[in-house]
């Protein structure tokens, strides 16, 4: 009798063993998930921030040309990874259309024609005109376009994602379309 | 000499005493299996087997070198392939190792499928094994971004393109592949904890699992045409078989297995000497645009398949096709768990077999040579076939002129050199008529930008009739109107001095 009252009291023990696990093991878990989501909870916006392209004057009005940005998110062992291009159109004195490099397709670099005024993709052969729209090829949209200021005499943009069509580079639409109507 | 012999099995039993290990192994290893099974068809599980262990150890040596971080990871792969002994042909090992893995993991895979052998008992065995599959893919893919070079950066950007795909989720989805927003450092060190800790550990632990089940289970017997497989009969019929014609797997069916491992490893030490390590092509600089980027072997289909799908099919099908496949491959020995076993009474599943492997075959052969690529430099590089200048009007080499400069040339061969994306127009002007080409060319249409503009009006005419002297000496495509009326165009008559 007094037998099987311990063996109860064991699986009893037991019970509240693996109990206490769970409970550690979540205790546990919460912070590793933390850790391993915390960066996805940020807000969107708080990973753009404005970054230069140089001076305007190197952009001559109606050319296309390519422009180097550092990347606003960047770590020190980022190596070369850290400088991102971008096309720059110089569409009027104070109107440009800044374009991601990566094609709206499949995110290869797109190269600047300026003979054909196409940018054309080395990858699947999506094409787009001179103003960033879709010409021919697999892309669903145009090219990404990125905000952009002139300050001090200075090209910024707002940058710090890579573009693709959940994460299209310019997040504040309003902000560039004062040329567009 | 007998002393030592003696010492030498005194040994073996103070371990064996204290492991009681030796005994278990040799009964597993000598354990009976139908004498039809010793056949070479069932070599492939364990050679698989065999790779794995080269490319675990051929792996941990290039860790003692390879340094996981974005900032030095091409330079530790040059040291790698020229600074240190014998370095570029570990690598080469691990590289040419990674692709017999896949193409021995594949053929593994149909073999087990045309011999029925994921029937009945042997479902759960087939299951562990497409998970086998998707993580040797998911090796290959996160082994390619290691080699931290030009391909590896636009293809991360690949990767995060179809994952940003993802309805709702698509953002946070590209976050937590890339380790942040961005293509940089943390990118790397997690494709790092992913190839070396986190798949390798799962992979291991599923390889046990499935090497278990067919200990535990019995390898599949030859499949007779109507033996059919019944879950209530067959583990006796099995047992049955064993009994009559078994014999010890060690070593009457073994010596095969270790045979054809040897060879293949010996086919990857020759491919590693011959060939040598794969890459890395130009450094992971994305301010060097000048990038054809190209997937590794594994994924070259997919590569293509993107090129061919109609554009607003690409996202439903990438989100839903690899559940729908994967779905299918998991649940087929849950459907199809008995019945036939021989291939030649199930037409179906080698018709199913065929056209995924030349349909598999047919698009990786296409994107060795990607016709469907614009080629970048076409326009500055390939020269204009002096045949095609040859007694042409000056107007007339103005427009091949016009050809060159405003890249034609990148998409539209001539005379065999150029891009493949358009159709070559050695023989233009015999499929479109004049005014066809002009609108061709200024509206474009059917995969053509158009080239409104692009081209001024007298680059336009002159374009038009350098493509209009295209004709590979056929009779030109004309307007049947024009005949009649003898060129009625009033005043932009292109065609008055053609014949």
């Amino acid at each position: 009798m007094s037998d099987l009252t311990q063996h109860s009291r064991r699986v009893f023990f037991m019970k509240m063993a693996v109990l206490l696990n769970g409970i550690v093991g979540v205790v546990l878990a919460v912070p590793m998930l933390g850790y391993l989501l915390g960066p996805l909870l940020k807000k969107d916006t708080s990973r753009y921030d404005w970054v230069t392209l140089g001076s305007v004057d190197q952009f001559a009005v109606g050319e296309t040309r390519l422009a180097n940005y550092r990347n606003p998110v960047a770590v020190e062992w980022d190596g070369q990874t850290s400088t991102i291009p971008c096309w720059v159109s110089h569409v009027a004195a104070d109107k440009f259309q800044i374009f991601a490099i990566n094609c709206a397709h499949l995110g290869c670099p797109v190269r600047w024609f300026p003979q054909s005024k196409l940018f054309l993709c080395p990858c699947h052969g999506g094409a787009y005109y001179q103003d960033g729209s879709r010409a021919a090829g697999p892309p669903l949209r145009g090219l990404f376009e990125y905000s952009y200021k002139v300050t001090g005499g200075q090209l910024m943009i707002k940058a710090g994602e890579l573009p693709t069509l959940s994460t299209p580079a310019s997040m504040a639409k309003p902000e560039r379309s004062s040329w567009q109507g | 000499m007998a002393g030592l012999k003696q010492r030498g099995l005194e040994l073996y039993r103070w371990f064996e005493k204290r492991t009681g290990l030796a005994g278990p192994l040799i009964d597993v290893s000598e354990h009976r299996v139908p004498r039809s099974s010793a056949s070479w068809w069932y070599v492939f599980g364990s050679a698989a087997a065999v790779i794995l262990m080269m490319q675990i150890v051929t792996g941990i040596l290039l860790a003692l070198v390879y340094v996981p971080s974005a900032g030095e990871a091409w330079n530790s792969l040059q040291f790698l392939n020229h600074g240190l002994f014998l370095g570029w042909f570990l690598r080469a090992l691990h590289g040419w190792g990674s692709n017999f893995m896949i193409a021995i993991v594949l053929i593994h895979m149909t073999q087990v499928f045309l011999f029925g052998a994921y029937k009945f008992p042997r479902e759960l065995t087939w299951i562990v094994g497409v998970f086998l599959l998707l993580l040797t893919l998911g090796m290959a893919f996160t082994g390619q971004v290691l080699r931290f070079d030009q391909d590896a950066y636009w293809g991360l950007g690949i990767g995060a393109s179809i994952a940003g795909r993802v309805p709702l989720i698509g953002a946070q989805v590209v976050h937590l592949m890339l380790g942040g927003p961005i293509i940089g450092g943390t990118t790397l060190s997690r494709f790092f904890a992913f190839h070396v800790f986190v798949i390798p550990g799962i992979l291991l632990g599923c390889v046990l699992l499935h090497v278990w089940m067919v200990l535990y289970l019995g390898i599949n017997e030859w499949p007779m045409p109507g033996r059919l497989v019944r879950k209530n009969s067959y583990l006796a019929e099995y047992q049955t078989l064993l009994r009559d014609d078994g014999i010890p797997f060690v070593p009457d069916a073994a010596w095969k297995d270790a045979t054809f491992a040897a060879a293949i490893i010996l086919a990857i030490i020759a491919c590693a000497l011959f060939f040598g390590p794969f890459g890395p092509s130009g450094p992971p600089d994305p301010t060097i645009i000048q990038a054809v980027p190209k997937p590794d072997l594994a994924f070259l289909w997919l590569y293509a398949m993107l090129a061919y799908l109609p554009p607003r099919l690409e996202t439903p099908l990438l989100l839903i096709a690899p559940v729908v496949v994967i779905g299918a491959l998991l649940l087929m020995p849950l459907v199809a768990g008995e019945g036939e076993k021989h291939w030649s009474r199930r037409p179906v599943a080698v018709l199913m077999v065929m056209m995924i492997a030349v349909s598999l075959g047919a698009l990786t052969r296409l994107a060795t040579y990607s016709p469907w690529s614009p080629i970048m430099d076409a326009w500055s590089a390939d020269a204009m076939p002096p045949k095609f200048l040859k007694g042409r009007t000056p107007l007339e080499r103005e427009g091949a002129l016009v050809f060159q400069d405003k890249q034609c040339r990148n998409c539209h061969a001539l005379d065999g050199l150029g891009g493949l994306r358009g159709p070559d127009l050695d023989a233009v002007a015999t499929r479109l008529t004049e005014d066809q080409l002009i609108r061709q060319v200024l509206q474009g249409g059917g995969n053509m930008p158009a080239y409104g503009s692009a081209l001024s009006p007298p680059e336009t005419t002159a374009l038009v009739r350098f493509l209009e002297t295209l004709n590979g000496n056929r009779t030109p495509a004309r307007d049947a109107s024009r005949t009649l009326t003898g060129n009625s165009y009033q005043d932009n008559s292109l065609d008055s001095t053609s014949p």
